[in-house]
C-alpha cells in the first residue's frame, strides 16, 4: 500500500486553484494548508460568490469558521477538519463525508449538514442555526447549547450518540435518532446525558435508563405538543439528508428537561 | 551539577496545539515504510509546536532480530564513553553505529545519536539471576538515572523509537525512515504543556519493546512515579508519559496481566459503573482498584501502546481526548484525527470512534503474543488468568 510519494511534507503553503463560474467557485483543496484554504474561501464569498464547492478537502480547520453571509453555500468534498463553522454566522454547509471535533462552536446562524459521522463537542455553545448529522456522533455533543428569544439551536443527529450527550445544555433542541449506526447493538446514547442541564430539550427517538441521565434532568414520553414541535424540525432534517419521516416518527420519542433553570441559584443568591 | 536534561527554548509564539498520535498496524505481517507514518503525523502537523516529534517502527531490523536494539541519545563524547563502557561490561556489542540521518530544516542542536545491538553476556545473566528482559531494564535504568548526559530512546528487539525536537514530519526526515520497514509503526506530535520540550522527553517513551505515544496529561504521574520506584523503575526523563511505558512493562510483561485487564487497571471504569456489573465482575474490577490504585492513569489522555506483535489504542474513561480508528483489509490504524487515517489508508472498510476506556487491539498473526491471555476474556476467564499467574514481583535492582 505504500506509494512512492516522494518526500512527505503535508500540507503546502500555496493559494489554492480556483475556479469560477459566475456565481459558483470551486477550489481544489488538495494538500492545501487551512489558512490559505480559508482566505481564498472568505475572497470569493467577498467577490459574490454564493455556491462555493471545495474538493478534495482532508482535515483542513475552521473551514467556514467566522463567515458572515446570507445565502452562501459552502459544499465540503471529503473530511472536514476540526472546528468548522465555528462562529459561522449565515451560511449553509453541507459536507459529503465525515466531520471532526468542534464542528458548530458557537455557531449564530446558517445551517450545517454532515452526510457522514461527526466526532467530539458537537456544537459547543451553539446559539443559532441548526446542524443536521446523518451518522454517529462523539462524546459531549451539544454541550452548552443555548437559546435567548427568536434565536434557537437546532441539532438533530441520526446515529448514536456517546456520553454527556447534551453536558450543561442551557436552551435549544437536540434530538437523537439512533438510526444510521454503526453500533446498532449499543445503546442509543451513553452516560451522563444532560448532566449540569438548566435548559433547552432533548428528545430521544426510543427509550434511556434513569440511571444514564444526569440527576438535573427529568425524562418523560413526548407528549402530542411535544410531537408538533419535533415535527417541523425532523421534516427540515429529512428534507436535508433524504430520510423518511414517517420511518423517523415510526418509534416514540423520549423527552428529556431539566427540573429547574437555576439549579445552584439558591447557593449564589438565597431567596 | 548535572548537564542533563537539557531542554528547547520555549517558541517564541504562540501556536495553537495539543498533541497528535497515529499507530498503524498490518496483522498480516506486511511490511510498510515509516512514510506512512510521517505522513499521518504531516496531516496532523497544528496539533504540536515544533518542540517534540517521534516514531516508532517494529519489524525494522529483521538482520537482528534477537539482539535488544539500544537507540543512545548523547550530550557529549564523556556520556557515550561511559555508556559504551557500560555495555562493553554487561553486553556483547555486535554493531554500533551512528544513527543514520540528513540533513534537515528546522532540525538543530541534535544530540550524538548512535545505535547498538546487544546481547547479554550469558555467564553475567546467569549470575544476575534474572531474565534477559529484567537484565536489560535494569541497564537502561541505569544510563537514564546516572550516566550524565546519555538517555536510552529505545531497548527493544527488531525495533527501535526515532525521536527529537522539531515538528514529526521533520523527524521522520531526519532519521531516513522511508528506508525502513516495520509492519507496525506509531508516531507522535508534541505540544509540550507542564514539561519542557527537549531530546528525550519527545515521545515515543519506550522500554523493551514497549513504546506509548501520547495525547493528554498524567496528572496522576508523581503517585504513579513513586509506585513505580518500588519496583526499581526510575522516571528520569521529565515527561510525564514515562509512566506510562514502565506501567505497561510491570503490568504486561512482570506482573502477566492480560491485556484488556491491564487497561482496565489504567483506564478504571467509574466506581458506579463497576456498581451496575455483574457480580464477579464487580468483584474483579474492585480488587483490581485496590491493588492498582496507584498505577490508575489519572488525567485525560489517548494513547498508543506499541510492542513486537501488536498495538493498542486507549483513551481515558471519560474521553478528554482524540481517537478515531479505521480499518482497511488487514490494517488497523488509529489517530488523532480521522484525516490522518484518510492520508495514508484510500477508502477504508470502516472508521468509528473507540469507546473511552476500551482498548482498540491490533495483533500481528503468526507473531508470538508478548501479553498473558488472549483476547476478548470474559470476566470468568481474567478471573482465572489473574488468580492463577503468581502475583508475586521480585524487584529489579538497580545498581547505580
Amino acid at each position: 500500500m505504500t506509494q512512492n510519494r516522494g518526500v512527505v511534507e503535508g500540507y503546502v503553503k500555496v493559494a489554492p486553484v480556483v475556479v469560477r463560474d459566475v456565481e459558483k467557485a470551486t477550489i481544489d483543496a488538495a494538500g492545501i494548508y487551512y489558512k490559505h484554504l480559508n482566505e481564498a474561501i472568505r475572497e470569493v464569498v467577498a467577490d459574490g460568490a454564493k455556491h462555493v464547492v471545495l474538493e478534495n478537502v482532508n482535515g483542513q480547520r475552521y473551514l467556514g469558521t467566522g463567515v458572515q453571509a446570507k445565502g452562501v453555500k459552502i459544499d465540503v468534498h471529503g473530511t472536514a477538519g476540526n472546528d468548522l463553522a465555528m462562529f459561522m454566522d449565515g451560511p449553509s454547509v453541507e459536507i459529503f463525508g465525515a466531520a471532526q471535533d468542534g464542528v458548530g462552536n458557537t455557531m449564530n446562524a446558517g445551517t450545517v449538514t454532515i452526510h457522514g459521522d461527526a466526532g467530539d463537542v458537537l456544537g459547543y455553545g451553539m446559539r443559532g442555526g441548526a446542524v443536521y448529522v446523518k451518522g454517529d456522533v462523539g462524546y459531549r455533543v451539544g454541550i452548552h447549547m443555548k437559546a435567548y428569544e427568536n434565536l434557537v439551536p437546532v441539532m438533530v443527529c441520526g446515529g448514536n450518540a456517546r456520553d454527556f450527550f447534551g453536558e450543561y445544555m442551557a436552551g435549544g433542541i437536540l434530538v437523537l435518532l439512533g438510526m444510521n449506526t454503526q453500533f446498532a447493538d449499543q445503546p442509543l446514547v451513553g452516560s451522563f446525558v444532560g448532566a449540569g442541564m438548566h435548559g433547552g430539550t432533548i428528545y430521544l427517538r426510543g427509550t434511556v435508563e434513569s440511571w444514564q441521565c444526569g440527576k438535573e434532568v427529568g425524562i418523560t414520553e413526548a407528549t402530542e405538543d411535544d410531537m408538533a414541535t419535533l415535527k417541523p424540525v425532523l421534516a427540515k432534517y429529512c428534507e436535508a439528508l433524504g430520510m423518511d419521516l414517517d420511518e423517523v416518527l415510526a418509534v416514540p420519542f423520549t423527552k428529556l428537561a431539566p427540573f429547574s433553570h437555576r439549579p445552584y441559584g439558591k447557593m449564589y443568591a438565597p431567596m | 551539577m548535572t548537564t542533563r536534561p537539557r531542554y528547547a527554548e520555549e517558541a517564541s509564539s504562540k501556536i495553537h496545539g495539543g498533541c497528535g498520535l497515529m499507530g498503524i498496524c498490518d496483522e498480516s505481517g506486511t511490511l510498510m515504510s515509516g512514510e506512512d507514518a510521517i505522513l499521518a503525523m504531516a496531516v496532523q502537523h497544528d496539533r504540536g509546536n515544533g518542540l517534540g516529534g517521534g516514531f516508532a517502527g517494529y519489524g525494522i531490523y529483521p538482520e537482528f532480530p534477537d539482539h535488544f536494539a539500544f537507540h543512545m541519545m548523547y550530550h557529549d563524547l564523556q556520556a557515550k564513553e561511559e555508556s559504551e563502557a557500560l555495555f562493553d561490561r554487561y553486553f556483547l556489542v555486535d554493531l554500533a553505529e551512528p544513527m543514520p540521518t540528513r540533513p534537515v530544516k528546522g532540525i538543530s542542536d541534535a544530540p550524538l545519536l548512535w545505535r547498538y545491538f546487544l546481547t547479554p553476556y550469558p555467564n553475567k545473566l546467569e549470575e544476575s539471576e534474572m531474565s534477559a528482559e529484567d537484565y536489560v531494564v535494569r541497564a537502561v535504568m541505569t544510563i537514564n538515572s546516572s550516566v550524565d548526559g546519555a538517555f536510552v530512546a529505545s531497548s527493544g528487539k527488531n525495533m527501535g523509537a526515532f525521536k527529537g525536537v522539531g515538528y514529526p514530519e521533520e523527524i521522520g526526515h531526519y532519521f531516513r525512515l522511508e528506508e525502513y520497514e516495520g509492519h507496525t509503526w506509531t508516531g507522535h506530535n508534541r505540544f509540550p504543556t507542564n514539561t519542557p520540550g527537549w531530546w528525550g522527553g519527545a515521545h515515543p517513551f519506550a522500554l523493551l519493546d514497549w513504546t506509548i505515544v501520547h495525547n493528554g496529561e498524567i496528572s496522576s504521574y508523581g503517585i504513579n512515579s513513586r509506585y513505580l520506584e518500588q519496583f526499581g523503575y526510575k522516571c528520569t526523563l521529565g515527561t510525564d508519559t514515562e509512566v506510562a511505558a514502565y506501567l505497561f512493562d510491570l503490568l504486561l510483561r512482570r506482573h502477566k496481566l492480560p491485556l484488556e485487564l491491564a487497561c482496565k487497571a489504567l483506564a478504571s471504569p467509574l466506581w458506579e459503573e463497576i456498581d451496575r456489573m455483574p457480580e464477579a465482575e464487580q468483584a474483579l474490577m474492585r480488587s483490581l482498584r485496590a491493588v492498582y490504585g496507584p498505577g490508575m492513569l489519572n488525567g485525560p489522555f489517548a494513547i498508543v501502546l506499541g510492542f513486537n506483535g501488536g498495538m493498542v489504542a486507549l483513551n481515558d474513561r471519560i474521553k478528554l481526548r482524540p481517537l478515531v480508528a479505521a480499518r482497511k483489509g488487514s490494517i488497523l490504524m488509529v489517530a488523532s484525527e480521522e484525516s490522518a487515517i484518510r492520508a495514508v489508508l484510500t477508502e477504508p472498510d470502516a472508521v468509528w470512534m473507540p469507546k473511552a476506556g476500551e482498548p482498540t487491539i491490533a495483533r500481528v498473526k503468526g507473531m508470538d503474543w508478548p501479553i498473558h491471555g488472549d483476547l476478548h476474556l470474559s470476566p470468568e476467564d481474567i478471573s482465572c488468568a489473574v488468580t492463577g499467574t503468581d502475583m508475586s514481583c521480585e524487584t529489579v535492582e538497580v545498581t547505580a
